[in-house]
């Protein structure tokens, strides 16, 4: 096995094109437990901790850019008000311990059904930035994730940043799991209201082969809203309203049977995790209080 | 290859390390430093963390390459020479420790939050330590170390 540390973005991409088998190594979360058990022996290890971009944020436009280093501990210090729902998935990853090494682009370069950064990535509409030598590509988040643990890479690419619109609306985040840390989830589920367009944003984990959206459920929702006057009256929402969104997002899970639960019981968690996120990003609608951008009576398009 | 790092303060070498060897294994089995523990391999007991450039971290899950040229801190380094730091000292007067083999980490990881936020409330407490697993003591007596050594090193009274 060959250790491979490049000092430079460049360096890394033309590293990895000529060597394509080279397995990226950011916060080592996930790699490093496949080598310790002895799972995986690849040719080399491409480590990206010494590219200092890789760990930067900025925003550009109505947009962050969230460097592919960027870790859990960072989002939860630096970008609680502008990435609210991936602040909120951050602070359930792990522990401490795991939070400072962890990146969101090694959650997607693993793309486990339940890595926790991937549903308030899909719920905000992200895209990812994916380069090589060749150049610079960028994929909807939606169509990132082509199975379990399985991504949309090519050889030679690899993850430079990951692009996220700023909210207009309030962004939640719920999971499931046996405890309150170091728990993989059971079921997830992200949800952001996007009331300058007047869409709805989710994202579901760990209840199918790959994350993904629960577009009916999206649809419904931002439709009966404005069916309804309430983006603009934000006044009481309807029970009925909430679990037939609930009834949506589970029925658009694919989840299985496993050691950390059953797919009714996913299912079930799934309907339940999907009212209570609405019950709180409404009330956070209600009060206008979602970060700086998009407070009340200030939507997006005046505050970015 | 050749992984060269400061260790507690001091410039240490290790040969002949393997390429996708842990920082765990270099400390442990390289350069003579025991303390951390060795026990789920996987990021999930906390046995064996250490400072990584003033950042706790599980030493298992570094790759020993990564650490060339940065500062590690491990739970050797954190007495002057046999004055036991607060932290240590807390867990050994509320009796924290039982079998002992969690403790090192828990103690980096008190250690660390002690530095960042010197009167923590109770689930802070909670949060902060909720990585390092103890199978013996149950966590009462762990958490009363941590209040004592908050309070010992804030220089606040009983």
């Amino acid at each position: 096995m060959e250790f491979i540390q490049p000092g430079s973005w460049a360096e890394a991409l033309a590293i990895q094109a000529e060597m394509p088998a080279a397995v990226p190594l950011a916060g080592g979360t996930d790699l490093m437990v496949e080598l310790n058990f002895g799972a995986r022996r690849p040719p080399a290890l491409l480590d990206l901790t010494r590219i200092s971009e890789l760990r930067h944020w900025d925003i550009d436009g109505s947009q962050v850019r969230l460097g592919a280093g960027v870790t859990y501990t960072q989002l939860i210090a630096e970008l609680r008000d502008k990435l609210p729902g991936l602040a909120l998935a951050a602070r359930t990853v792990g522990s401490p311990q795991i939070r400072n090494r962890g990146t969101v682009g090694g959650n997607l370069g693993t793309a486990s059904p339940a890595g926790d950064a991937h549903p308030p990535l899909l719920a905000a509409g992200a895209e990812v930035e994916i380069a090589s030598v060749r150049g610079t590509r960028l994929l909807s988040v939606d169509q990132f994730f082509t199975g379990p643990k399985k991504n949309a890479l090519e050889p030679g690419e690899l993850i430079a940043a990951i692009r996220i619109p700023l909210p207009s609306g309030p962004q939640q985040f719920s999971k499931i799991g046996t405890r309150n840390a170091m728990v993989i989830a059971v079921a997830a589920v992200s949800l952001a209201l996007h009331p300058d367009r007047q869409q709805v944003g989710t994202g579901i984990g760990s209840a199918g082969p790959t994350p993904r959206r629960a577009r009916q459920a999206e649809k419904f929702l931002a439709t009966a809203l404005a069916e309804a006057g309430l983006w603009e009256s934000r006044g009481r929402l309807p029970d009925e309203l909430a679990a037939e969104f609930g009834d949506l997002v589970a029925a658009a899970a694919d989840p299985i049977d496993d050691v950390r639960g059953t797919a009714a019981y996913r299912r079930h968690g799934l309907s339940v995790l999907a009212r209570r996120t609405l019950s709180w990003v409404w009330q956070d609608y209600q009060d206008g209080q979602y970060g700086q951008y998009g407070q009340y009576g200030q939507p997006m398009s005046s505050a970015g | 290859m050749r992984v060269t790092a400061t260790v507690n303060g001091q410039t240490r070498q290790a040969d002949d390390v393997w390429e996708g060897e842990s920082l765990l294994y270099v400390l442990r089995e390289r350069l003579g430093l025991p303390g951390s523990k060795n026990a789920c391999e996987q990021g999930e007991c906390g046995s064996c963390t250490v400072y990584l450039d003033n950042v706790p971290v599980c030493a298992c899950l570094v790759a020993a390459g990564q650490v060339n040229g940065r500062s590690i801190v491990t739970v050797e380094g954190l007495a002057s020479g046999t004055d036991l730091h607060p932290v240590q000292q807390a867990f050994l007067r509320t009796g924290a420790v039982q079998c002992g083999f969690c403790t090192p980490g828990l103690i980096v990881a008190a250690h660390d939050l002690l530095t960042r936020t010197p009167r923590p409330t109770d689930s802070q407490i909670r949060e902060a330590l909720a990585g390092n697993l103890c199978r013996c003591t149950g966590y009462s007596a762990i958490l009363a170390a941590v209040r004592l050594a908050a309070r010992e090193m804030s220089g606040d009274a009983e």
